[in-house]
């Protein structure tokens, strides 16, 4: 058996309301596609409003490369396209007519493919989106050929999914997705275990590829982690990854011929009344998960999880690679002196706090950003919850600056935005840095093509 | 709380853009974020954010600091009595030194504060925290007689040239404090040094110099307190400098928190002994000789400079392995200048704004070796 891989640094932060494993099937009528979701992709609609759909009819394609294109999950109509400011596309709302027509793309085992007729499938069906690429986090180039693919089999991120039971007799879908992946590239496929926490034989026993196995808090879950700890990314270099769920889609793929992008959406969060796991397809409306399922007041919706996911509005639609919803409470309170306070109901990384007492508590935290925002004053704290060979705060301040030869010296291509969640998370200074993080890279993905 | 809240709520559209009084806009934002945490809610990124704050850390280090200024407020008025050679109480003493005491550190937060926000209203800035420390630290690291004009006149110079000409807390290169020491050393020579400055209202026959003082005008025969006096501070010296088992009290709140480094501490404390005990070999001079090496660090600002003033993050080496290097440097620099300086009996101040100005350099070297890391790992890669 491989070797475990301890990753020492990070930080679990334990919240109310995780989600019990049990399943409500959710039979919605209401999706839509977000192309905010895409990053880097500039959207070209192949619909209009009005049109009918069929499950894996392109919806939208990317300008600059048209082969890449996003399909619809279900069939049904498409009943508005909204644009925000500057007639930026934000959704393509479809209604589902229950119908369940499909675009057929022909069953075959990818065992008997070649890579280019597994490419060609996947670009067509609209899978391929949901392979990325490190650096830069965007849909891989089909016409590339990475060193390796990377795909993380556990998630114990605040409020996770359990991968475990969302793939628990799923093991045809899941090798077959993965001997399609296979033909993609001239590398290894690195399947990261937990130590502890897998425990289901579809990971154990998946061929194809190499098991690693992992130990050590969040963020160790993190694709940027894992393929630091096991094969870091040089300057040139290409990793893909891919989100395990996406991975049954692809199978099915092959195994059925459709795209039939069903998965298992984890609600949990202080705020959910019945925090549980929800089938839907993706893109799915969450107005019929939170009604009357949530408590009373005024609530942060997430598509992903409080770290890293994205906000959304009480109506709105999970993102293409959200596994999960997350509802917690608004923080728009202030508080008498909070600075001094005790906060024992707050949770923290440091022991100027009392969080670390209580290591086994649950807690319920908001939105507030529990103070100002400031400049970099303390050191030495980023690097505690950061497993990179990398200095944070010296990568932070080249991307601010952007410097693209100190950002490339320093490892930009390494990181994602959302390996800066939890430095975000504990920074005294309050500063956005996952957000930096996304702007740096996009500035430098530009300057470099 | 609520009535507060609502007077606040309600003077708060006169300071908002297109107030009356918009001009005041930062003040009132600094009152008003110490009164109540903002209710600001995240916007982008992680949605949930530790419970700390960079008030509630600086907080911290005003703790810390609270046993060094009650144990400085007593020895004020213990080093009084021991001179003029009255008995007094510990409660008698104490508030002799309380009175002298409290007037410069509120100077120093009153003028210092007074800079901070006229510069924040400038800028259009909030005000940040940075300055709790620091006003809190000035009064520390000054004889008690100081005039307290000059006090003011040295934190003036202190936030304008050591901190606001290069952009506010965070920016500065050198530790604010440690400048307003620095200008009254330099300005007011005969204010900071010598035998008369350190013991409040002293009698003439009296010799007030500090053990450091002592030493540096030492021919032969070095007259050394005891271990005892040197590190529970019952000897002469800036008011929150003498007592190093005060200060000790504070060190372990910061590390315990975690708020300062303890590789800068700890490799603070090592670099001085290091030097001690190497001159302690070589034995050329009787200060050479005579004070053990462990002896530099109850003395004087050693232990003071160690805790709370290199540890300073803004103006520390900002890698871990700076730390030690740039902790370990002042230790030795600090020794250094006290045996070989016949000018300044102490060395600590002089050797963290020496290395406070060679920590970016230490830390330059530290990351282009990770950065040549991964250009070897790179180059292993494509061979």
């Amino acid at each position: 058996m491989s070797e475990i891989i301890k990753i020492k640094k990070g930080l679990s932060i334990k919240l109310q309301g995780e989600a019990d494993r049990t399943i409500s099937s959710l039979d919605s009528t209401k999706y839509a596609l977000k192309p905010t979701d895409f990053i880097g992709v500039f959207p070209k609609l192949n619909v209009k409003e009005g049109d009918t759909v069929k499950a894996g009819s392109p919806v939208f394609f990317d300008k600059y490369r048209d082969n890449i294109q996003f399909t619809s999950p279900v069939s049904g109509t498409i009943t508005e396209i909204k644009r925000g400011a500057k007639r930026v596309l934000l959704e393509i709302r479809i209604e589902a007519d229950g119908a369940n027509d499909f675009v057929d793309f022909g069953a075959t085992n990818p065992a008997n493919l070649d890579r280019e007729a597994i490419v060609e499938k996947l670009l067509k069906s609209g899978l391929w989106s949901t392979i990325r690429q490190r650096p830069y986090s965007v849909i891989a180039d089909p016409a590339q050929s990475p060193k390796s693919i990377f795909i993380s089999a556990f998630d114990n991120g605040p409020l996770a999914a359990d991968y475990d039971f969302i793939l628990h007799g799923k093991g045809e879908e899941f090798q077959a997705g993965l001997d399609a992946l296979a033909k993609l590239t001239n590398g290894k496929i690195h399947l990261n275990l937990h130590k502890h926490d897998t425990q289901t034989k579809v990971f154990h026993l998946a061929k194809n590829v190499q098991i690693n196995k992992f130990d050590g808090k969040y963020p160790s879950c993190l694709i940027g982690t894992q393929i630091a700890a096991i094969d870091p990314i040089n300057k040139g270099d290409l990793v893909w990854t891919v989100n395990i769920q996406d991975v049954l889609t692809i199978g099915n793929l092959f195994l059925k011929g459709q795209y039939l992008p069903e998965k298992l959406f984890a609600v949990g969060g202080s705020e959910v009344l019945k925090p549980r796991y929800y089938r839907a397809k993706v893109g799915v409306t969450v107005q019929d998960i939170v009604s009357n399922n949530v408590t009373e007041g005024n609530l942060r919706y997430i598509s992903g999880n409080p770290l890293t996911g994205t906000k959304i509005e009480s109506n709105g639609y999970i993102g293409f690679y959200d596994n999960q919803l997350s509802v917690i409470p608004e923080g728009d309170y202030s508080q008498f002196v909070g600075w001094i306070t005790p906060n024992l109901d707050k949770f923290s990384f440091y022991r100027s706090m009392f969080s670390w007492l209580m290591p086994k508590k649950a807690f319920r935290l908001d939105t507030n950003l529990n103070g100002g925002v400031r400049a970099f004053v303390m050191t030495g704290q980023f690097e505690k919850v950061f497993p990179f060979d990398i200095y944070p705060m010296q990568l932070i301040k080249a991307v601010m600056g952007q410097d693209i030869d100190a950002m490339e010296n320093l490892g930009i291509y390494e990181v994602a935005a959302e390996d800066f969640a939890l430095i975000e998370f504990i920074s005294t200074s309050k500063i956005d840095v996952q957000s930096i993080v996304a702007e740096g890279l996009e500035f430098l993905r530009k300057e470099m093509s | 709380m609520k009535a507060l809240r609502n007077y606040i709520d309600k003077i708060k559209p006169n300071v908002e853009k297109g107030g009356k009084f918009h001009y005041m806009l930062s003040t009132f934002e600094a009152f008003e974020s110490f009164l109540f945490v903002p209710k600001t809610v995240t916007k982008k990124g992680s949605h949930i954010r530790d419970a700390i704050d960079l008030k509630r850390t600086m907080f911290m280090v005003v703790v810390a600091l609270i046993p060094a200024l009650l144990f400085g407020m007593w020895n004020v008025g213990y080093q009084h009595s021991l001179s003029t050679g009255v008995e007094a109480t510990l409660i008698s003493n104490f508030f002799y030194g309380f009175w002298l005491v409290v007037p410069i550190i509120i100077v120093s937060y009153v003028v210092g504060l007074g800079t901070e926000f006229i510069f924040a209203q400038m800028r259009g800035h909030e005000v940040n925290e940075g300055y709790l420390v620091s006003g809190f630290l000035i009064p520390l690291i000054v004889p008690v007689t100081t005039p307290l004009w000059m006090v003011a006149l040295a934190t003036i110079f202190a936030v304008i040239i050591g901190k606001e000409v290069f952009g506010g807390t965070g920016m500065n290169i050198m530790n604010p404090a440690l400048i307003a020491r620095a200008f009254l050393f330099f300005a007011y020579p005969s204010q900071m040094s010598g035998d008369k400055v350190w013991i409040a209202d002293k009698a003439d026959a009296f010799s007030g110099a500090t053990p450091l003082g002592e030493l540096m005008t030492a021919t032969d025969k070095v007259n050394l307190p005891s271990v005892a006096d040197a590190f529970f501070g019952f000897i002469p010296g800036s008011v929150g400098e003498t007592s190093t088992f005060a200060i000790l009290i504070g060190a372990v709140i910061l590390l315990w928190t975690g708020i300062a480094s303890w590789r800068v501490m700890f490799s603070v404390f090592i670099g001085g002994f290091a030097m001690g005990w190497i001159f302690n070999q070589f034995g050329a001079n009787a200060y050479m000789n005579d004070v053990p090496a462990y002896f530099h660090l109850i003395l004087g600002g050693f232990a003071f400079g160690a805790v709370f003033m290199a540890t300073d993050p803004v103006t520390a080496a900002q890698t871990n392995t700076g730390k030690y290097i740039y902790g370990f440097l002042i230790g030795v620099m600090a020794v250094l200048i006290r045996v070989f300086n016949p000018a300044y009996p102490e060395g600590m101040m002089l050797a963290i704004l020496l290395l406070n100005v060679f920590a970016p350099t230490i830390d330059y070297y530290i990351v282009q070796s990770n950065i040549n890391r991964r250009l070897k790992r790179a180059k292993k890669v494509a061979a």
